[in-house]
């Protein structure tokens, strides 16, 4: 998982022949359709973010570059200052950041205790049963999930519901309870839903490097009498520090981002629910696709791209200066 | 050899075996949660609408019954159509993804390749920085035009700085550079080496990165969202028909002039809901096990140090 100094390839020190100019030519041409992919794909949008900085107006039958540049004024940051000054700004930019913070804590603290807790299982069949299954969520779309959840949450059908009246917990007669309305349930069980999918997927990244760790180093705090907890402490723990600062600075790098698929789809994007699942992301799609609003939605995809490179960034060169050897790049 | 080892190691290092039960128990219990909701999905599809009626969504339903999949049956022309879509999509996108992806890798793994260092950070750059929605969603659907067609499923996702990482990786500690020297001294060409001799060689990284972009694709609804009018049911991948599903149902309730009057009321649409989620997930399902271990390797070729 490890994407450790992607800037900086390994430099090859066996002097193999030059490369002709015929070769540099040839191989510009195999990847050509890939740059022409990134051009068209990742560059193009990133010069369309003076979308942001311009009072978007589309005339009919004329084409979008034209409405751009012809039709549409300069208004410097009066998108921005629209955006920042609505209603829901606050929200949103508190919804999205608090929920990453929970995400990125738990994300590295639940993976990490059960990688190092899954390599003590006696029975290797069982353990290899259980991953399996703990790797089913990981494999499934926002979508299907939504189902999922669903099947126990429904006002009318919802096992959640119909088991608490058969156990006798909510009297037989009671309305349903609409978990879909309630606000303080998702806060929590978002984090719960988020920690669900990505649980078994997380684990294997830290068991790889915990399988990458030298078995000597183990036997030689055998021998010098180290318990469990000391060989967990002083060998697993720091070895695992490099992977767990790359899965940081990445996470960091998206603390604007979130996942639209949990905030949107698994909701059933219930209106009671907007407090708690309006994050940056569910706002630009709803502004973008179901108002149209061409200026707000690009005004907060822009910061939320700034801001994010700006953070991955920070991220890196705090990591890198704890730890020289840790950075991504 | 250096696995027994460790073995015999951790023997000694093992934990104490009530230690282990608790671990174990924690561990089934992890499992299970991921596991029953799939099941009581599965169950419910399987079950009599009477019985969803009576008592609701249950693992152990009064009656069971294959209405919903009969329903499904009857449906095929639009189900199947969703179906068809989501493979096609599938199987293009894979293979077009493993074309960018792999020329790229190739690309930034040849120590010789002059451009290199300027490639690197051409793909380093958009990992940091995107334009964003609005502007991808801008310039694909008004200068592209891709709005309503099958190349906004496939194209924007196709390639991605990850999977040209790992590829480079690979070539990289996997493709000796000798081959690919004795090769040119027998007079091949590069983009022959690449094809004949560099990727042979590198089929595991070619399983591996196929594989994520088999899921991904199979499992995308996003551009389906964004870039499909609800109308165009011709182009719908069978993810998309799922979040339409409440509307869909009644599509299919209103354009099916096949069925008899009495029938239309009759639609079993709690459990056919399930039984179109079974659908969709049953291909991963059934294989994601036999192909976990790619995943993890991949997982293990991303962390060699490049």
């Amino acid at each position: 998982m490890s994407t450790k100094n992607i800037t900086k390839p390994k430099k090859k020190t066996k002097a193999g022949s030059n490369g002709s100019s015929f070769d540099n030519l040839e191989i510009f041409l195999l990847h050509l359709p890939t740059t022409i992919w990134y051009l068209v794909f990742c560059y193009a949008p990133m010069f369309g973010v003076i979308i942001a900085f311009k009072k978007y107006k589309p005339k009919m039958g004329k084409s979008f570059l034209w409405s751009l540049f012809n039709n549409s004024k300069w208004c410097g940051l009066d998108n921005f200052k629209f955006l920042i000054e609505s209603s829901y700004f606050e929200t949103m930019i508190k919804t999205t950041v608090l929920y990453n913070i929970v995400f990125i804590i738990l994300g590295i603290l639940i993976p990490v205790t059960l990688a190092i807790l899954f390599n003590e299982i006696y029975s290797k069949k069982l353990a290899k049963t259980c991953q399996t299954m703990m790797f089913l969520p990981h494999f499934l779309s926002w979508v299907v999930i939504s189902y999922f959840v669903y099947a126990f949450l429904s006002t009318d059908f919802g096992l959640v519901n119909n088991a608490a009246k058969a156990l006798g917990m909510v009297p037989a007669d009671a309305r349903n309870h609409n978990w879909y309305q309630d606000k303080n349930f998702w806060m929590y069980f978002l984090v719960f839903l988020n920690i669900w999918k990505g649980m078994g997927y997380s684990m294997v990244v830290y068991m790889a490097s915990i399988s990458g760790i030298d078995a000597e180093l183990y036997e030689a705090a055998l021998i010098d009498g180290a318990t469990k907890t000391q060989q967990v402490k002083y060998i697993t723990l720091p070895l695992l520090r490099p992977t767990i600062s790359i899965m940081f600075i990445l996470a960091v790098g998206n603390i604007f981002r979130s996942d639209f698929g949990l905030f949107y789809q698994a909701t059933r994007n219930s209106g009671a629910l907007t407090d708690v699942t309006q994050t940056i992301d569910v706002y630009v799609y709803k502004a973008l696709l179901e108002r149209s609003d061409v200026n707000f939605s690009s005004a907060a995809a822009f910061l939320q791209s700034v801001v994010g490179c700006l953070t991955i960034v920070g991220a890196n060169l705090l990591v890198k200066k704890i730890d020289p050897e840790a950075g991504l790049f | 050899m250096a696995k027994k080892e460790k073995q015999s190691v951790l023997q000694y290092t093992r934990v104490k075996p009530v230690t282990n039960v608790f671990i174990s128990i924690l561990f089934i219990f992890l499992g299970l949660i991921c596991l029953m909701p799939a099941l009581l999905v599965l169950i419910v599809s399987f079950s009599s609408d009477v019985s969803i009626r009576y008592q609701g969504y249950s693992y152990i339903p009064m009656s069971w019954s294959l209405e919903s999949y009969a329903y499904l049956v009857k449906q095929s022309g639009y189900i199947g159509r969703a179906f068809l879509n989501s493979i096609g999509i599938t199987i293009v996108g894979t293979l077009l993804g493993l074309v960018t992806t792999s020329t790229m890798g190739f690309a930034l793994s040849r120590p010789n390749y002059r451009l290199r260092k300027f490639f690197t950070w051409f793909i380093f750059i958009p990992m940091l920085f995107s334009g964003g929605l609005v502007a991808s969603y801008m310039i694909n659907t008004q200068i592209l035009m891709m709005k309503d067609t099958y190349a906004a499923l496939v194209l924007p996702i196709c390639c991605s700085s990850f999977y040209c990482i790992i590829m480079r990786t690979f070539f990289q500690t996997t493709v000796p550079d000798a081959v690919i020297e004795s090769a040119k001294i027998d007079g091949a060409r590069m983009i022959r080496i690449f094809v004949q001799i560099v990727l042979p060689i590198s089929l595991p990284a070619i399983a591996t990165i196929g594989l994520f972009l088999t899921f991904a694709y199979w499992n995308d609804w996003m551009m389906a969202k964004y870039y499909i009018s609800g109308n165009k049911h011709d182009l719908f991948p069978l993810q998309y028909v799922l979040i339409s599903l409440e509307e869909n149902i009644s599509f299919l309730t209103r354009n099916a002039s096949n069925m008899a009057a009495g029938e239309r009321t009759n639609i079993p649409s709690e459990t056919v809901r399930m039984a179109m989620v079974v659908i969709s997930v049953l291909p991963i399902a059934c294989s994601y096990p036999f192909f976990q271990k790619y995943f993890v390797s991949g997982l293990t070729i991303g962390a060699v140090k490049g």
